[in-house]
């Protein structure tokens, strides 16, 4: 082999690593020209472009956030397994260090950043404009551009593995270990301009959610006759316009201390690491709130059309709602109770993140009682809510143990806050993403996913978290610190690390059994003809499943809360149903592949900057600008539906 | 100190003997967290079991109620349940849920804040405490003895019954100091000289480890404390500067390059070699980090 190849298998491909990344390569080949021949066989190329690529619908740009998001939650999974492997037993050689500090790393990352935020908008995308009777989003341009700027940061987060390295200063990146001093691979550069580049598609997002909320609402849709997940949308759209920017520069900032040689955090140079450990939790904390207050929202629907009933305390829920999104800038610094704060300053953070518990604590009490008085009816979305309550409770517990600052330095960096964070994003954000998956899935797709199935998959997730998390507890009180490749056989960890690892595996099991149902439901699934498989509540089940482009033919006029389940129980659907007069030529949004373009251009500059390949950023720099400039001169970008067109398919669909 | 701490105990012996028994039973010595040495790491577990006991109070109910309500209220036919699809608003009920947890967050934030303060002053005031000065290395820990003039690698000895202001800093990415029997954590932050009060109140080998991560040596970052009767402690003090080569400046770059070592002492320490890493680490950058009076003479050590 010339010099040059074996310089570059070696540095770029890595494949002096082994076994791992070869099957990685393999793996990631096989599925590549998989993928090719598929759609070229089926001539599903056009069909993709046309779409899927260039779409602008938010339903499908929702089914496209579901998609990537249980992909990322597999990726995730696998990183997972591969750690509790490794500490299944003391003294393991399963992984060396090197590998284990870049998957511990690359799991965090991905959960949060690439499966959490793309399941939320999934949801986001699919539920809003269909619950508040809105056509689109308020720019659904901009909204293709944040799924594409998503798409493209988790692609070149994920091509670390096989191309260069991956980052394994963990996901919380400080410095000085993430600076060019320590850190000087570009696994560090790819997380950074990665997460970059999504971010700025988070941030356009939740601008575009509050715009469409405040300003599309369907007449007569007061804000307190919102639906609870509409208004957990609000709560996180602003936690995600004020959090995001901060992450913005920290990132920024930590990439030019890298890429250029500024010395915004390397205090050798009068600069200050403390402060990229403040910009990122000011993001940082806030943002499990962005993921679980969408979650809350959730659960408030799914409670209330399983137990037919209102939700108790409607205005109590939308005040907590409102109240954790304040609170949560207020609590960032209880990440770091250990770092030297005073006394008076970790006092202040350690009450404030208390606080968050007495909203939440309603919350539960509100679900609890919306329940009481109801009549349940025990399906997915109910499992996993119900299966929500006591997870979260007791992670909320933890919570406020960990809250208590003297209590925390006891706590900080053990596996008690790693059974306890699991505990709240697993137990609160994941159980309710697949409860808001099983629930509007129908609406989504037009079918229903397999009970039985279902339950299995339930069932053993569920099992298995708690032997996985309730173990890592007392791991916690057993001085066992967070991110150790390996441990020692006298601290008798042993066991309890055995224990975990099986629950690892179960939980895998669980996510196993939920592609199989979905596998399987495409196929075998119950259609949904009505529309409303679930006898709910709100708007988005008065269209049919799936809803047309232009979701309704005709604007509906809402008279109060729960509009669709009161105008049932009154006999009044009627009032709902089209007459042919009232149709209208509709305005939509045009299709367009640029944003699938600007997405590949910041995929080719944040490329070309990880390795300081300046050409290549360069040719990614020119594609974003052009792609710019191209909107900016676009002065024809909507689209008019003929009445005829809407009238045949309202017609098909049996609405006419 | 310890009259607050007694009353306080019976106060919580009184509210959660129950508890805790349940906690501790069956909890071994491998529970350090739990089965504290000192002062310190009794006043954190007070805290922990307050903590536990206020929370159950809110999680019990909710998980009784959760099974109550999911059984009684399911959707069977034959259910005699009385079913109120429309009831939706009770004020007295509002007000108790959002009033019990405003109640038990005061409580505990009060007990928050007292120990927050208690705990950034010595254990001890009627006892002259003694200073560690630790620097987390890459991928060690350096303990020197100022009183002393000695130091150790991966191990500290220490006096019982005497409260140990250990300062810490890091010559390496910032890692977090960890004794969980004697008490809870501070980072070791480069250019910052931090300060943990601890005290062990019994004679016995401790774990201790890195708590932060900083790379591929982290996992081999522990060390012991090993708590000695004052004598004892004097007496391993007089036979380390009898028996072991000094710390020079040259010894410590060669320290301070990435490695994982065991157990090491020296016979003295260079004057100012912790301070002068703590300024030229970025302490000079910050006005009030370092004792005045060192100020003056840290240009020419760090010059070094």
């Amino acid at each position: 082999m010339p010099a040059w190849l074996s310089h570059f298998t070696t540095t770029y491909l890595m494949w002096n690593e082994g076994p791992m990344i070869w099957a990685s390569d393999v793996l990631i080949l096989l599925t590549s020209l998989g993928i090719v021949v598929a759609l070229t066989r089926l001539h599903r190329w056009k069909w993709l472009w046309r779409e899927w690529l260039t779409t602008v619908d938010h339903k499908k740009i929702g089914i496209m956030y579901l998609i990537a998001a249980l992909l990322m939650l597999f990726r995730g999974g696998v990183d997972a397994l591969l750690l509790r492997t490794q500490l299944a037993v003391p003294g393991n050689h399963f992984l060396s260090a090197e590998h284990y500090d870049q998957i511990f790393t690359t799991h965090g990352t991905i959960m949060i950043l690439f499966m959490a935020m793309p399941f939320i908008f999934a949801l986001f995308n699919i539920v809003v404009p269909l619950q508040i009777g809105a056509r689109d989003v308020a720019f659904p341009y901009l909204n293709a551009i944040s799924f594409w700027l998503f798409f493209f940061g988790a692609m070149l987060f994920n091509i670390s593995f096989v191309f260069g390295g991956s980052p394994d200063a963990g996901w919380v990146s400080y410095p000085p270990l993430s600076e060019l001093g320590f850190d000087f691979g570009p696994g560090e550069n790819y997380y950074l301009l990665a997460v970059q580049i999504s971010g700025i598609g988070s941030i356009a997002t939740g601008i575009n959610f509050l715009a469409t909320i405040f300003k599309m609402r369907a007449p007569g849709m007061k804000l307190m006759r919102m639906p609870l997940f509409t208004w957990s949308v609000v709560a996180a759209s602003v936690v995600i316009i004020f959090a995001f920017p901060a992450l913005a520069i920290a990132l920024a900032l930590l990439t030019l201390d890298r890429v250029v040689g500024t010395h915004f955090f390397t205090i050798l140079h009068g600069g200050d690491p403390m402060m990229f450990v403040n910009l990122f939790w000011v993001w940082g904390h806030p943002e499990v709130y962005i993921v679980i207050l969408p979650a809350f929202g959730i659960y408030s629907e799914v409670v209330a059309t399983f137990a037919r009933k209102r939700v108790f305390g409607y205005s109590s829920m939308v005040l907590s709602l409102m109240l954790i999104s304040v609170i949560s800038y207020f609590v960032w610094a209880h990440h770091f109770f250990t770092m030297g704060a005073g006394a008076g300053v970790n006092t202040f953070f350690a009450v404030a993140s208390m606080l968050v518990a007495i909203p939440t604590g309603v919350k539960v009490f509100n679900w609890l009682f919306t329940m009481f008085r109801g009549r349940i009816r025990l399906t997915l979305p109910m499992l996993w809510t119900i299966a929500f309550v006591p997870c979260f409770a007791i992670g909320g517990a933890t919570g406020v143990m960990l809250a208590a600052a003297p209590a925390d330095y006891q706590y900080h960096n053990s596996y008690f806050l790693i059974a306890h964070f699991h505990q709240v994003l697993i137990g609160g954000v994941v159980f309710g993403m697949l409860a808001g998956m099983y629930y509007w899935w129908p609406k989504m797709f037009g079918f229903m996913l397999d009970v039985r199935l279902g339950k299995i998959a339930f069932w053993l997730f569920n099992i298995g978290f708690y032997v996985c998390f309730m173990p890592q507890y007392a791991l916690g009180f057993m001085g066992m610190q967070r991110r150790m490749y390996t441990y020692p056989t006298d601290m008798g960890w042993g066991t309890l690390n055995f224990i975990s690892t099986v629950g690892a595996y179960i939980m895998g099991l669980g996510f196993l059994f939920i592609v199989i149902q979905v596998l399987y439901s495409i196929k075998h699934g119950e259609r949904d003809k009505t529309g409303d498989p679930w006898d709910a509540r709100t708007l988005e089940w008065s269209l049919p499943s799936p809803a047309p482009h232009y979701n309704f033919a005709v604007i509906p006029t809402v008279t109060e809360r729960d509009m669709w389940w009161e105008l049932k129980e009154r006999q009044e659907t009627d009032l709902l149903k089209l007459k042919p007069e009232m149709i209208k030529p509709i305005h939509m949004p045009k299709n367009s592949g640029r944003p699938f373009l600007l997405g590949l251009s910041f995929f080719v500059a944040g490329f070309g900057l990880v390795f300081g390949w300046i050409p290549i950023a360069v040719i990614g720099l020119i594609g974003i600008l052009l792609c710019l400039l191209f909107r900016a001169f676009e002065y024809g970008d909507e689209h008019t539906v003929p009445i005829d067109e809407i009238r045949e398919t309202e017609a098909a669909l049996g609405r006419l | 100190m310890r009259e607050k701490i007694k009353k306080r105990r019976i106060r919580l012996g009184l509210l959660g003997a129950s508890a805790i028994t349940l906690l501790l039973s069956g909890c071994g010595p491998q529970y350090m967290v739990l089965d504290p040495v000192g002062p310190v790491g009794k006043e954190e577990l007070h805290l922990i079991l307050l903590s536990v006991i206020l929370t159950a109070i809110v999680i019990i109910p909710v998980l009784g109620l959760l099974v109550f309500i999911v059984w009684r209220y399911r959707d069977k036919p034959g259910n005699r349940a009385p079913y109120l699809p429309k009831w939706s608003e009770s004020r007295v009920l509002e007000v108790v849920w959002w009033g019990i947890p405003i109640v038990i967050v005061g409580i505990l934030g009060y007990f928050t804040g007292k120990t927050t303060f208690a705990l950034v002053r010595p254990p001890e005031n009627n006892i002259p405490p003694i200073t560690v000065d630790v620097t987390s290395l890459d991928w060690k820990w350096l303990f020197q003895y100022p009183g002393q003039k000695i130091a150790t690698v991966n191990y500290a000895v220490i006096p019982t019954g005497v409260p140990i202001n250990f300062v810490l800093t890091s010559d390496a990415p910032m890692n977090s100091f960890w004794v969980p029997q004697l008490g809870g954590q501070e980072y070791t932050m480069p250019g910052m000289a931090m300060r943990l009060w601890l005290q062990a109140n019994q004679a016995g080998t401790f774990y201790g480890h890195g708590a932060n991560f900083t790379g591929r040596g982290f996992a081999h970052m522990n060390f012991n404390v090993i708590a000695k009767p004052a004598d004892q402690f004097y007496g391993w003090v007089r036979s380390v500067k009898a028996t072991s080569s000094p710390l020079t400046y040259a010894v410590y770059d060669q320290l301070k390059k990435p490695s994982v070592i065991g157990t090491t002492q020296y016979s003295s320490i260079p004057p100012n070699l912790f301070n002068g890493t703590v300024w030229a680490d970025g302490g000079r950058y910050m006005p009030g980090m370092l004792p005045a009076q060192s100020m003056s003479t840290m240009k020419q050590s760090s010059s070094h």
